[in-house]
């Protein structure tokens, strides 16, 4: 029974963590005001490049970088239409979605199937990672679910304690008072829009070179659409982040074991979006709920300098 | 050298036609550039993408059965988005509305005449597509709830449920071990044009539809509260324009051409309920840009529509042609979209670039 439990447990840091690091970079993005419904088609990319990458290379971190850097052009195109050309957020965020899944599986074809000869190693702290139980749980993951781990608290710490985060959640919660301070608002944007794009293409690596260490098409399979409901969710706070991120792969490690048990796992699927969809409208019963949800007040309209 | 960007206040007809065409033709210049770094030669592959689409009659078939979905969602979708309510639940919509045909034609309908079930199952479709519309538009407006958020939310909520009833109750007793419901009885299959798979009726009734979801946008009372809400919404309390009634009828009928084109898949194309892919093969999402190269003009998208028929069936005759995979078609798709958008700002902004002077006026 522990040994289940454990396995459990385990497996849903895993399944838990490309949805963390997609979810810090949209909360990144969406606190400076700008929606980034891309994060699919991004996710998608960074995936495919971070494979190539790493087949060609052989080094499974080149592959990271090569995701990352990808996954903040892609999103700083979305940056350009829905910063500089002030267009609709959630058009230029579809396509995005769609550029991205078109370009994957375009240069991804060659690649599909192939396994790959090196995946991004585990951490092996030798007398740690050997601890019963906990060992297995907590020390013996791929680089990548510490990273995340990592990047959460240093998100967290700068949002909450840096002048830094002061400056990037002022921009979205009031641009022109922000303005009137000095701020460049529109270099901030793009910075919290290309940071979380990169963060999602690292999602995207993770996929393809940490948890299946293979390429196909559909391997993101929703997460990124999962992630736009996770930021909510998260209540745009990092600590939900991690919340969130963990319940979720929590749950689709257990649609899979409660499926021999004659619970439909179609019905399971349901639940990430049935419970966000829950959440959403708990906070929404009362006005008083609807403002401690906080969502970023000039989050998805376009800004324009020195207007009144 | 200085670059101005300046609002401009009027645009002519002829100059947003032209800045179409202009996005359109970037958009197609960055297509070919991506397939160039790929390796494919882009005026090979563009010329194969339309001339399976519109170079024989097969493909313009294959172009006109696709492009009827496509209309009957974009012009429901154009509608929505004329409000700025962000309905990207199209796609769930179709399923519903298949849904509730599908019990339709198999419970009651072996038993009534097709003059009768064809508008039953219609009917019960528009119905069902309508209420999974009603439901983000009472949740944005009673609760404050984003309707992005719950119209992405309910996609995959439908899809699953759908997945559920085709693999478990409504599995079919003599589809073998596959995740289909029973055939829909005789009568309820649209019949087609010879050697076509394009419905008469379906076709009759999405270009109907389209000019008619066109009419009430730009010359009713219902439309004008919709274009008022979409532009300003302080204006449109000021006016007393009732948000609560607009936005759920409004959704009621987007939703509702979508449940349409969910029963026109099922009666016409595939006649039972598979899998949700299959069913809707993403309709419901190209339906978005149909509805944006329209101008959210529900009218317009009987071209829209017809043109992004003809990119899918053009991309299913590259992967046979030119090996090249599936996805091919979201390239199009999200780099015509992109400069789509991007060709809006030059609608609302003239571009004044000035040499020599640096001196503001």
């Amino acid at each position: 029974m522990l040994d289940i439990i454990v396995s459990v447990l385990t497996r849903t840091i895993i399944a838990g963590t490309p949805l963390l690091l997609a979810t810090l970079g949209e909360i990144l993005s969406e606190r400076s005001g700008i929606q980034n419904l891309g994060v699919e088609g991004v996710m998608s990319v960074g995936a495919v490049t971070a494979f190539i990458v790493t087949f060609t290379t052989g080094n499974p971190w080149l592959g990271m970088l090569a995701a990352i850097l990808i996954g903040m052009i892609l999103s700083g195109i979305h940056g350009f239409v829905s910063i500089s050309l002030r267009a609709n957020q959630v058009v230029s965020g579809l396509a995005i979605t769609m550029l991205g899944l078109g370009l994957s599986g375009l240069f991804g074809k060659p690649y599909i199937g192939r396994p790959l000869p090196n995946r991004m190693p585990r951490l092996n702290i030798h007398g740690l990672s050997d601890i019963p139980i906990l060992g297995g749980l907590l020390f013996n993951h791929d680089w990548y679910v510490y990273l995340s781990v990592v990047i959460g608290i240093v998100i967290w710490f700068m949002l909450k304690h840096t002048s830094m985060g002061i400056t990037l959640r002022s921009v979205g919660e009031n641009p022109k008072a922000a303005e009137s301070q000095g701020i460049n608002v529109n270099r901030v944007k793009y910075f919290a829009v290309m940071a979380g794009g990169g963060l999602a293409g690292m999602a995207g690596a993770y996929l393809s070179t940490a948890y299946s260490g293979s390429w196909n098409e559909g391997i993101t399979a929703g997460r990124g659409w999962i992630v736009i409901a996770l930021t909510i969710f998260a209540l745009w706070q990092p600590g939900g982040a991690f919340l969130g991120a963990y319940l979720f792969g929590g749950i689709f490690v257990l649609q899979y074991m409660l499926q021999p048990l004659g619970i439909s796992p179609n019905l399971l699927s349901m639940l990430p979006y049935a419970s966000t969809l829950l959440v959403l409208f708990i906070y929404g019963m009362s006005k008083s709920g609807q403002r401690r949800m906080n969502a970023p007040a000039t989050l998805g309209e376009p800004y324009v300098r020195g207007e009144r | 050298m200085q670059i101005d960007l300046l609002p401009r206040e009027k645009s002519t007809a002829g100059l947003n036609l032209l800045i179409l065409l202009g996005s359109l033709l970037t958009g197609l210049l960055a297509v070919s550039v991506i397939f160039a770094i790929n390796g494919v030669n882009p005026a090979a592959a563009i010329f194969a993408i339309f001339k399976g689409s519109f170079g024989s009659w097969y493909g313009i078939k294959e172009t006109i059965t696709k492009a009827i979905p496509l209309i009957l969602i974009g012009s429901g979708l154009a509608m929505a988005y004329k409000a700025k309510f962000w309905n990207i639940g199209a796609e769930s919509q179709l399923l519903v509305g298949a849904i509730f045909a599908t019990w339709m034609g198999l419970t009651v309908g072996p038993h009534l005449p097709a003059v009768l079930l064809v508008p039953l199952m219609f009917v019960s479709a528009f119905i069902g597509g309508a209420l999974w519309g009603i439901v983000p538009a009472v949740l944005k407006v009673r609760f404050g709830i984003n309707e992005v958020i719950t119209t992405l939310m309910l996609n995959y909520i439908a899809a699953e449920f759908v997945k559920y009833l085709v693999v478990g109750p409504w599995k079919g007793k003599t589809k073998g071990g596959y995740p289909y419901t029973d055939d829909l009885p005789a009568q309820a299959i649209l019949k087609h044009i010879h050697y076509t798979r394009i419905s008469p009726i379906l076709l009759v009734l999405a270009v109907i539809a389209a000019l008619i979801l066109g009419w009430m946008v730009y010359r009713s009372r219902f439309g004008y509260e919709i274009r008022v809400i979409g532009e300003n919404t302080h204006a449109a309390r000021y006016a007393g324009i009732n948000f609560f009634r607009t936005s759920v009828l409004l959704m009621a009928v987007s939703g509702g051409m979508a449940g349409l084109a969910g029963a026109g898949e099922l009666m016409s194309i595939h006649h039972y309920l598979s899998y949700p892919e299959t069913l809707s093969a993403g309709y419901g999402f190209t339906a978005i840009i149909v509805a944006w190269l329209a101008r959210l003009n529900p009218a317009f998208t009987i071209v829209s529509g017809l043109f992004f028929a003809g990119i899918i069936v053009g991309g299913d005759a590259i992967q046979i042609s030119m090996g090249m995979p599936a996805a091919t078609v979201n390239v199009f798709n999200g780099m015509i979209l992109i400069f789509l958008i991007m060709g809006d700002f030059f609608i609302s902004h003239r571009v004044r670039i000035r040499f020599g002077s640096t001196v503001h006026a």
